[in-house]
């Protein structure tokens, strides 16, 4: 079973995310600002998370950084998901190791396949 | 008193006011002796031997005609703010240090009408100084109970006279360029006015108070006294004509005097002294007069029947009662009177002397050829010479011609000859048109009346009944009677001389001015007195000159007069201030004027410009022509004007909008932030709604329970979305100025309860206490449906960071001076001290594009600041211990604007 970490503050967003990864047969954690997923991730490796940049405490970008320091999560996917649609955020993104880049609003459809196409 | 115990008291005396003259000169930038009291106290040099015992004199003998010769001055003192304010910036540029180069250089600087005017001044001051010496003299005698010896070699006094002149001519001759300020004499002088006027109200009082039993007793005893009434009103109409021009005669002369010109234009140094001398001047002036009438009163009482000079009253009766002490002093003061008058007089006449007759007509020629060391040696000693001989001949017309007169008699010839230079001195300042030839003749003509109707006469001696002259006129016609030419014969001797020679040389004056054109030079000098205001910053520009000339030529001959460093810095000076290169072969006008002007003061106006003129080719200028540049001229300094006010402007403008380009920048700035924060946060909803929608539309497996929660999910999506709208139309309104509050007085514990109604069930939900500490009404100024508002979103922060358990908000309303003082406190988990001031902000995370605001949407608090301030309250987080604390304050009663 897949393991997917979704990190993001607002709990309507999370719960449809959930739902329908849950249904895909992922197991999934939660995590609702950048630090309750860093700790989340000292002791689960998932294969994929899924990331909001403007969180409190840590920001998406920052926890990205941390994340990509962590020898344990070397092969872990990371794919941006936020409102925050300039140029210039996709690529400081990408730019930070981040493997994808979806925006708000977004289509549920695709974040699965997108999820499913960095899987391989 | 001995002759001898006098002479040590006046030599202690003299050395005293010696000290302080040269103390003075030593610190001249100390305010004591560089202020508007020691300027205006050193006019009071008008005060002579003449006012401190010849007013007396008068009043004793013929009652009130002592006081024109003071009404005059203080009828026309206020006007000096304007009249002497314009005299002193035309004497300042032009370096003037007398009342010859002032005359002289208005009538195109000539050589000619400087010398008259010189004449003219020694003819009246000499016996002016004459009358002095007489009183000095005099007095020395009562004092001493000696008699003049006739030998003049024997007279004790006649050793006085030399010492003064001595004391006269080293003081007053301490620089060679005669515009200098002499701080040591003025001082010197002030303070003798400070000592004169004592001595003389100390033996007013003297006389009023210990002979008399004040103005009552004296009254009563002189109103017994023959000729009481007639002596003490002004006597009809033609007396009155002849009270008015005593008047005139005495305005005239306090402009005139060459010792009023000294002290109040030369020795002036900033024009600002001018508006305590207007007030103090005239009051020292009525001060004076207060005891005349008593003390000559007092004396006509005394001394009723006996044959004594009634000039001498204040000194005949202290020593009439034995009172040796209040003698000196008194004669001390009179003493004080004549040498200040003296001291100052011979200064002015030596430079006018030196300037405006002797050098320009004789040493200039040698003086070219001399260098600097030597030129001013023989400039000083000049001075010197005519300083010692000035006063050694007043002496002798003194012993030789005015014995038999008193002292007003002759103080009054000397102010009727002076009067005579009013109309090119006025003119001068008024009228453009007024020419040199027009003074020239005018003064000649006036000077000509009185030597004809006053000098000539009081030569041969008026009560000299033997003389035909004066009986019956010139040739024996009796049109030409020197006291009453044409028949005129109600006039006293002084006035009637005054009147006509007015008449001739006002008329001369005007008549020859306006049928013979003045030159160009003359017109170009008439602009620059009449309009001194436009030209007093940049006065060279105004000087009109054509021709070429070599700044070396100039140079060569400034050093002669100024040497070498001095000329150096004045021309460092010139080039500074006229932005001229310092190597610049040929000379302009503005340095030709320049030039002159420095040589001014030490050779006077006539003798620069001859200097300055013999070095330089100059081209004749038609008059025409003269009006053309000056009209140029007065257009480029208005038109330089306007430019520098409209620069100013511009700058002005510039850095206004420099401003406000910034904060429309900054603006701009906040404004792609906020629109970014913005539609981050209309996108958060919009994204849960549509992921929800989208389950809900493709899935159809979802189970009930959660299928409800999604369309629940949507629909507060939905009310977040809407309620963000009205947040953002809100604070837009706000910001715009566009939202009005009504306010009114309202218990705004009522409003508190009211806002917390509506949370009831949440608060029990979280299971919080809410407490609000106070239950009395607290009436404030307020929009109530407003407060409500931030009440409410104060109350959902504390509410959300409440801990779990045991939550706690305490709302506190406290009353301050002039307002109310609310706080709403949690006891959750507190703000971040550096987020202090930023959670008011809106989305006040742009700082930091990446964290979210702890608080609710970001615009809640925002809107609280907006409304709070537009209450004129403040609203800030207070610091606490446990959980934050907002506090906000309200105005008690409703404050305008």
């Amino acid at each position: 079973m897949k393991k997917i970490l979704i990190v993001d503050d607002e709990p309507n967003i999370v719960m449809t995310l959930e739902y329908t990864f849950k249904k895909s047969n992922y197991e999934v954690f939660i995590a609702r600002d950048g630090q309750e997923a860093l700790d989340i991730l000292k002791t689960n490796f998932p294969d994929v998370i899924i990331l909001d940049i403007m969180m409190p405490m840590v920001d998406g970008f920052a926890t990205l950084e941390q994340i990509r320091k962590d020898d344990n999560l070397q092969h872990t996917k990371v794919m941006f998901l936020s409102a925050k649609n300039k140029e210039s955020d996709i690529e400081k993104g990408l730019a930070l190791g981040a493997d994808a880049y979806m925006t708000k609003p977004f289509s549920i459809k695709k974040v699965v396949e997108k999820v499913e196409e960095l899987l391989g | 008193m001995s002759s001898f115990a006098l002479i040590l008291i006046l030599l202690v005396y003299l050395g005293i006011l010696f000290l302080i003259a040269h103390w003075a000169e030593k610190k001249e930038n100390i305010k004591w002796a560089n202020n508007s009291y020691v300027y205006t106290f050193s006019l009071a040099v008008y005060c002579t031997a003449w006012t401190y015992y010849g007013s007396i004199g008068v009043a004793a003998n013929s009652g009130l005609n002592y006081l024109p010769i003071y009404i005059g001055p203080i009828i026309i003192i206020p006007a000096w703010i304007i009249i002497m304010r314009k005299i002193i910036r035309i004497s300042r540029v032009n370096n003037v240090s007398s009342i010859a180069d002032f005359i002289s250089l208005r009538y195109g600087n000539s050589r000619f009408l400087g010398a008259i005017v010189t004449v003219v001044c020694l003819t009246a001051i000499l016996p002016y100084i004459a009358l002095q010496m007489k009183a000095i003299s005099e007095t020395f005698h009562i004092v001493t109970k000696t008699q003049a010896n006739s030998l003049i070699l024997f007279d004790t006094t006649t050793y006085v006279a030399i010492a003064l002149a001595l004391f006269a001519s080293y003081y007053g001759t301490r620089y060679v360029d005669a515009s200098e300020k002499r701080k040591g004499v003025i001082t010197a002088v002030a303070l003798e006015s400070i000592l004169k006027l004592f001595f003389f109200i100390l033996v007013g009082i003297y006389v009023t108070f210990f002979v008399f039993d004040g103005f009552e007793d004296i009254y009563n005893q002189a109103v017994t006294l023959e000729n009481f009434k007639e002596k003490n009103t002004i006597g009809g109409l033609e007396q009155a004509i002849n009270w008015f021009f005593l008047c005139v005669i005495a305005m005239f002369a306090i402009f005139l005097l060459p010792r009023q010109f000294h002290v109040s234009i030369v020795e002036n140094n900033r024009e600002r002294h001018l508006k305590t001398a207007i007030w103090l001047f005239p009051l020292y002036l009525l001060l004076f007069n207060l005891f005349v009438f008593p003390i000559a009163w007092g004396g006509n009482v005394l001394f009723q029947g006996e044959n004594v000079n009634a000039d001498t009253y204040s000194l005949l009766i202290p020593q009439f009662f034995e009172n040796t002490t209040m003698t000196v002093l008194v004669f001390l003061g009179g003493f004080s009177a004549a040498i200040s008058m003296i001291v100052i007089s011979s200064i002015g006449l030596s430079t006018m002397l030196s300037n405006n007759l002797l050098i320009p007509y004789t040493f200039l020629g040698k003086l070219i050829s001399e260098n600097q060391v030597s030129n001013n040696k023989t400039i000083v000693n000049i001075r010197k010479i005519g300083i010692f001989s000035l006063i050694i001949i007043a002496y002798l017309i003194y012993r030789f011609f005015a014995l038999d007169y008193s002292l007003v008699s002759i103080g009054l010839i000397s102010f009727v000859i002076i009067a005579q230079l009013a109309p090119s001195f006025f003119g001068s300042l008024f009228w453009r048109r007024g020419s040199r030839l027009g003074a020239i003749w005018g003064i000649i003509i006036g000077f000509s009346i009185c030597l004809f109707s006053l000098l000539i006469p009081y030569a041969i001696g008026i009560t000299s009944t033997s003389s035909s002259f004066i009986t019956n006129g010139l040739f024996e016609i009796a049109l030409l009677k020197p006291f009453s030419l044409f028949g005129l014969d109600y006039l006293a001797p002084v006035q009637h001389a005054f009147f006509w020679s007015m008449l001739g040389n006002t008329l001369t004056y005007f008549a020859v001015s306006v049928s013979f054109k003045g030159n160009y030079r003359e017109r170009n000098y008439a602009e620059m007195y009449v309009d001194i205001d436009k030209y007093s910053n940049n006065h060279e520009n105004a000087f009109v000159w054509k021709g070429t000339a070599y700044t070396s030529d100039i140079e060569k001959v400034l050093v002669k007069f100024l040497g070498e460093e001095r000329t150096k810095r004045a021309m460092n000076i010139f080039n500074v201030k006229y932005n001229v290169a310092k190597d610049q072969e040929l000379a302009d006008a503005r340095l030709v004027k320049f030039a002159e002007n420095l040589l001014t003061g030490h050779i006077g106006t006539a003798s620069a410009r001859i200097l300055i003129s013999s070095v330089v080719k100059e081209e004749k200028i038609t008059l025409p022509e003269v009006l053309k540049i000056l009209e140029e001229s007065k257009e480029n300094i208005t038109i330089n004007k306007k430019l520098t006010e409209t620069s100013n402007q511009l700058q002005k403008i510039t850095s206004e909008l420099q401003k406000a380009n910034e904060t429309l920048v900054r603006k701009d700035v906040q404004k792609d932030e906020f629109l970014d924060t913005v539609t981050h946060e209309l996108r958060t909803p919009i994204t849960a709604i549509r992921a929800a929608s989208e389950i809900l539309h493709d899935d159809d497996e979802i189970p009930e329970e959660l299928r409800k929660q999604f369309l629940q999910n949507i629909i507060s999506e939905s009310d977040r979305l809407n309620r963000l709208i009205d947040k953002i139309l809100d604070l837009e309104k706000f910001e715009t100025g566009k939202q009005t509050l009504y306010p009114s007085q309202n218990n705004l514990i009522a409003t508190i309860e009211n806002s917390i109604e509506p949370l009831q069930q949440l608060i029990k939900n979280r299971n919080i206490s809410v407490y609000v500490e106070s239950k009395d009404t607290v009436l404030a100024y307020f929009d109530n449906d407003r407060i409500v508002q931030v009440v409410t979103n104060l109350l959902s922060n504390a509410i959300k960071f409440c801990p779990e358990t045991d939550g706690l908000i305490t709302i506190q309303v406290k009353k301050k001076d002039d307002f109310i003082e609310t706080s709403v406190q949690d006891n959750g988990k507190g703000i971040n001290p550096n987020d202090f001031d930023v959670i008011f902000d809106k989305f006040y995370q742009a700082s930091n594009q990446n964290f979210k605001k702890p608080v609710g949407s970001g615009l809640g608090l925002a809107i609280c600041k907006q409304i709070i301030e537009h209450h004129k309250g403040k609203i800030w987080v207070e610091p606490s211990v446990k959980g934050a604390c907002i506090v906000f304050t309200l105005p008690i009663k409703n404050i305008e604007n």
